[in-house]
């Protein structure tokens, strides 16, 4: 057993480990893990948060947002990655890049799509006829009011989403030469008992990021919410 | 373990020759696929109530274990079947620890609150009537609380029937392993990935709907207000 750990620790202490170009380094696959799922957190936010909002708005599409969530759960993020990647290689694309981010796109959209909607519903309607009678137009209502109101459940979404995204960028290191931290799970695995080191130090570095990532969302909630607006009383739908 | 092989573009997306042929395979691996969930899921259960009932009794305790659910909750599959192979092998109880501890947060909530919905009074009642605190909390609290319960446990259930296909890079089976097989053999086999992903979300879907029947069932009286 003890003899697991010293693994994991001579793992750590190899060549390149440490370094920020080589793919072997820790901090190289944390700036690939992170990038990736950041810009597939930010591509499938540009297409919710808008379509969602102007759907909630004019209070369209009510069942959408609440099948949508429950539509993204059933799906296996593992088989989605292995179809899309299989589809890009019968097209001959990039198979590297385009399966993982569709895939890490598509996982993203439900919480997106459903807290964003939850958010913009839950603002005070009488606060919405106010501002139309001051001469708002719709779009100011929008933009102005039921965005930053709705922001701390839309941020609320975009949380679990990210973990999400973080979760299976690893899995997408089984298609994938990147994978990011996942890359050192899924390369132990393939080598069998000689692996356990690199595995229980891939494992553990795919947990920290997730736990520091967790840490850094809370904080970007709490500075990123206007003022005036108190967290403990932004209605959270469920979001789990 | 990455597969080089280009696809054999050829091979249509979807024979219905292979699911033929493939038919009892497919069986057995529902079969494992339902076997991992429902272990998961009772393992879940049985230690949510658990921290429940001490979240009950003391206060301070629920804000504990929620926030020891929520950083669970947060450990990415992987990450964590990589943290439990190095002890436990490639082996169910490495693909069930995790599996169960992600039912732990959606679960615990559910239970405390849905028994902290009971009425005063009927709490009041019951011990009144000479209920011990066992009994109160088996036979008067846990069944008011059901569909809250219930609501629960079908997020936990769905969410766990996704996350089990993962469990097929432990070598566990299940119908994660059509998904794994798909890009495994010499040329791309679409037909066993869509086989996998269709039938993951149908099992899904179809015990999603087995637990709304018995919630229904079980507690009549809720028809009208459940939420998770």
């Amino acid at each position: 057993m003890s003899n697991i750990f010293s693994e994991a620790w001579d793992w750590l202490g190899e060549p390149n480990r440490w370094s920020w170009s080589d793919p072997a380094g820790i901090p190289y696959r944390t700036v690939e893990h992170l990038s990736f799922s950041a810009l597939s957190l930010v591509i499938a936010a540009a297409l919710t948060v808008p379509t969602a909002l102007w759907l909630a708005h004019y209070r369209r599409g009510a069942f959408l947002a609440s099948s949508l969530v429950n539509i993204g759960r059933a799906i296996p993020s593992f088989g989605l990655i292995i179809l899309f990647w299989f589809l890009a290689s019968r097209w001959e694309l990039n198979t590297d890049f385009w399966p993982l981010l569709i895939a890490l796109v598509a996982l993203a959209l439900p919480p997106l799509f459903t807290n964003t909607y939850a958010g913009v519903i839950s603002v005070d309607a009488d606060a919405v006829d106010a501002a139309r009678g001051t001469g708002y137009t719709e779009a100011q209502i929008m933009f102005r009011m039921e965005l930053p109101l709705a922001l701390p459940v839309i941020l609320a979404g975009a949380r679990v989403a990210f973990l999400q995204l973080v979760a299976t960028v690893a899995i997408g290191a089984i298609v994938n030469d990147g994978g990011g931290l996942g890359r050192y799970i899924v390369d132990g695995f393939a080598q069998g008992r000689a692996g356990y080191g690199e595995i229980l130090a891939g494992g553990l570095a795919v947990i920290v990021l997730a736990l520091l990532c967790e840490g850094a969302f809370s904080l970007i909630t709490r500075f990123a919410v206007p003022k005036g607006l108190n967290l403990e009383n932004a209605k959270q739908p469920q979001t789990l | 373990m990455r597969a080089i092989v280009l696809a054999d573009s050829d091979r249509p997306l979807f024979e219905w020759r292979w699911v033929e042929r493939n038919a009892d395979n497919i069986l057995q691996r529902l079969g494992e696929h339902l076997a991992l969930t429902a272990t998961a899921l009772a393992a879940g259960l049985v230690v949510s109530i658990a921290l429940a009932v001490l979240s009950l009794r003391w206060r301070w305790f629920y804000p504990v274990a929620l926030a020891g659910a929520g950083a669970l909750y947060v450990i990415p599959s992987l990450g964590a079947f990589a943290l439990l192979v190095p002890f436990f092998g490639l082996s169910f109880t490495t693909a069930v620890i995790p599996l169960a501890t992600y039912t732990l947060l959606i679960l615990l909530r559910n239970i405390v609150t849905g028994i902290q919905q009971v009425p005063a009074d009927v709490r009041e009642a019951a011990v009144g009537m000479g209920f011990t605190r066992a009994r109160l909390l088996v036979s008067v609290e846990l069944p008011l609380a059901l569909p809250v319960v219930i609501a629960g446990l079908r997020v936990a259930a769905v969410t766990t029937i996704g996350l089990v296909t993962v469990t097929s890079m432990l070598g566990m089976g299940g119908l994660g392993f059509f998904i794994r097989q798909g890009i495994q053999t010499t040329t791309p086999n679409p037909t066993a990935i869509i086989v996998g992903i269709v039938l993951s979300i149908a099992l899904a879907v179809v015990v999603d709907f087995l637990l709304w029947l018995s919630e229904r069932l079980l507690a009549p009286w809720a028809r009208k207000k459940v939420r998770a």
